[in-house]
């Protein structure tokens, strides 16, 4: 529904709702954390950046027929070619059997992921970090106006 | 699960669920007097005794309004926007403790909708869902007005939620527990929050004003600048349920505030009670005699937030939308970081110094 | 040039840091709001209670008896010509024997009408007629009607009960202030206001 929608807005509105299956699972999978960021950061906020920047771009629908044959049949390789990807992945990973007395119920809580990430993860962690710092320094130069540039 | 839990859960969803909406029906009342009032006037006093019948009226005269939808509207989506609004504004009121639990024949029954142990993030995740109701009316509306005043609430709400989202950090580094159940035992007697975090207290509440759309951040829908933001277009039940939503934020918002700052249903001197209750009551009537109690002073806390709501809305003038944001910005996100930051060095440094003082 | 005494002086200093705060200022604004919250209100719950509105309002008409009881109106039809909005019609008729004790004059108006929807209740009426027959009540209004059939008011409404006159007292500003203190000390006077909330 994301792809094949004609109106942008309605991609993005089937997109959130995309994020919030993705929620589902995260819930059933016992990572109620996780589930939660992803509904806040991912739906909560970055979606709505997203529809955002699609209002204001103002589509009008004679800009939709641009698209040549080649970019169709370019996108639909690419997307078959990650869903082959998805699917060889799919076939590959073994699913451990439900074992009740080495689950943990605890594993998908905030303190375990608390003690995974900033134990044994903490390198990446602060890299990642340091990444998003980079790119928010980057944005906030794009975006500021010179001194004596024209104010709109 | 068997069927007793099922039923008691189910009990309790539906009490909550009817309590917010009663509540917020009556906010709405409340709001009129309380502006008469503030107003030298008496506020609605016809319908009903004190004007008490008044949100029936009102609900009665959105419900036979014409169910209204402009031609060039994107009709779904113009439906789903006060849909969304709404289910977003309740869906908050689950993991809220009323109060702590009642005794029936030997079950334990926690005045809380659903005990989640990511009890204030699930709210988090549900306010910030709150833009799309706006954001998708607005835009359904296919009016420039209300597009205008959606991407003024959206933008608004998602810079206040960072702010709202960092002073409440402060509070969990502090109960170091996200689940509100935990957050407001902890804050047993009179050992509310609020005495430790007063900043963040500050910070918090004014990010909620700003999350609710009142006075004085009620830039989305300020008449004077945007028609009437984003439900310009909107009329009867769909205006109306809009308006109700905010409604319902407002309290959820109230019943919030009171838990993290205000110990929720706890009391100066609620053992006492508690113990003079169990010892002429018996353990089952008095531990839910002390449990109505702890329940009658929430929601004496959470309305009284309501209160405050009306109070600031007739006593503050609306900002301007440029001081919004860099109050939002520059004043709040700092403020919030170096509360964290105090909250941070407080917890590691002073609390064992004070702790091994007190020994 | 100092035109009143409440102007205030204001001046661009620089904030201290109370002021820029803002958070002591909103908590003086709360203060007086919550001062409000309790203060006595003033609305007046209009349709039980009605508050006392001068001697000279203008109100609803009355056609006026003189001391013996005789309707004083001869139907000169001064007042309908006077009348900006042509609100008066009347129909005049003799009087005759044996009618003396009714009407004053040797004529009388037989119909009397006022339509209450054109009339603009200037007072003109009163200041043209000859014989001191119709007034503007000063102390009751034109009840709001719902029909087309209550707006023209005939004789049966417009005169004057002899067991309820009316009477008025005050006729200028300073009678009437008079008139109020006097009220507000408790001596009697014989303009009984319909009610003072």
């Amino acid at each position: 529904m994301v792809v094949v929608s004609r109106n942008p807005i309605h991609s993005v509105l089937y997109l959130i709702l995309t994020f919030f299956t993705l929620s589902g699972h995260y819930i059933l999978l016992n990572a109620q954390f996780l589930a939660a960021v992803n509904i806040i950061v991912y739906a909560g906020a970055i979606m709505v950046l997203f529809l955002f920047v699609i209002m204001f771009l103002n589509m009008k629908q004679d800009q939709e027929e641009a698209k040549t044959n080649l970019t169709k049949i370019a996108a639909t390789i690419v997307g078959g070619t990650v869903f082959v990807i998805l699917f060889g992945a799919y076939r590959k990973t073994a699913i451990e059997p439900f074992n009740p007395q080495t689950y943990d119920s605890q594993i998908g809580m905030i303190e375990s992921l608390g003690h995974m990430l900033f134990r044994d993860y903490l390198l990446p962690f602060e890299l990642a970090s340091i990444l998003l710092l980079v790119a928010m320094v980057g944005a906030v130069l794009l975006g500021k106006r010179e001194i004596g540039e024209r104010h709109f | 699960m068997d069927l007793v839990e099922f039923l008691v859960k189910t009990v309790t969803i539906v009490a909550v669920f009817g309590l917010t909406l009663l509540i917020a029906m009556y906010s709405t009342w409340a709001e009129r007097k309380v502006a008469g009032f503030i107003q030298d006037r008496s506020g609605p006093n016809r319908a009903g005794w004190g004007g008490l019948l008044q949100p029936l009226a009102d609900a009665g005269k959105m419900f036979f309004k014409e169910d209204f939808i402009p031609a060039l509207a994107n009709k779904w989506l113009f439906i789903a926007g006060p849909s969304l609004a709404m289910l977003t504004a309740l869906l908050a009121s689950a993991v809220i403790p009323f109060g702590s639990t009642f005794r029936i024949a030997g079950h334990e029954v926690a005045l809380q909708g659903v005990e989640s142990n990511i009890g204030i993030l699930y709210v988090f995740g549900v306010v910030a869902l709150g833009v799309y109701g706006i954001m998708v009316g607005g835009w359904a509306s296919n009016n420039k007005f209300s597009l205008l005043g959606a991407i003024r609430a959206a933008s608004q709400n998602i810079s206040y939620e960072v702010a709202m989202g960092l002073s409440l950090i402060a509070i969990l580094m502090m109960s170091s527990s996200l689940s509100l159940g935990e957050i407001v035992a902890q804050q047993h007697g009179m050992n509310w929050n609020i005495f430790y975090q007063p900043l963040g207290f500050i910070i918090f509440i004014t990010c909620s004003f700003a999350e609710c759309n009142r006075v004085p951040f009620d830039l989305p829908e300020c008449e004077t600048e945007l028609v009437g933001g984003y439900h310009t277009e909107y009329g009867s039940m769909k205006l109306g349920f809009y308006l109700f939503a905010e409604y319902i934020n407002m309290f959820i918002s109230s019943a919030i505030i009171s838990v993290l700052y205000f110990g929720g249903y706890n009391y100066p001197g609620m053992d006492f009670v508690y113990a003079q209750l169990v010892k002429s009551f018996g353990p089952d009537l008095g531990h839910n005699i002390a449990t109505l109690i702890g329940t009658a002073v929430f929601f004496g806390k959470a309305l009284f937030f309501v209160f405050f709501y009306m109070w600031v809305r007739w006593t503050i003038p609306r900002f301007r939308y440029d001081q919004l944001m860099n109050l939002g910005w520059k004043k709040l996100i700092p403020l919030a970081i170096f509360n964290i930051i105090i909250t941070g060095a407080a917890v590691l440094f002073l609390k064992p110094v004070i702790t091994a003082w007190l020994n | 040039m100092q035109l009143t005494n409440r102007s205030k002086q204001v001046s661009n200093k620089e904030m201290t840091l109370a002021e820029r705060a803002y958070l002591p200022a909103i908590a003086t604004g709360l203060a007086i709001t919550i001062k409000h919250f309790f203060s006595k209100k003033v609305t007046i719950q209009y349709p039980e209670v009605k508050r006392y509105l001068g001697p000279v309002f203008r109100g609803r008409h009355i056609l006026k008896r003189d001391a013996e009881g005789r309707e004083r109106c001869t139907a000169c039809g001064l007042c309908a010509v006077a009348c900006p909005a042509e609100a008066i019609s009347m129909v005049a008729a003799e009087r005759v024997k044996g009618e003396e004790n009714l009407y004053r004059e040797e004529k009388y108006a037989a119909v009397y009408e006022v339509n209450m929807l054109r009339c603009i209740f200037c007072g003109l009426c009163e200041e043209a007629c000859p014989k001191q027959a119709v007034y503007l009540r000063h102390d009751e209004f034109v009840p709001v009607f719902t029909e087309r059939d209550q707006v023209i008011w005939g004789k049966d409404l417009l005169v004057e009960d002899m067991n309820n006159r009316y009477t008025r007292e005050a006729w200028t500003k300073e009678e009437a202030r008079a008139l109020d203190a006097k009220r507000a000390s408790g001596e009697v006077t014989n303009v009984v206001p319909r009610a003072i909330p």
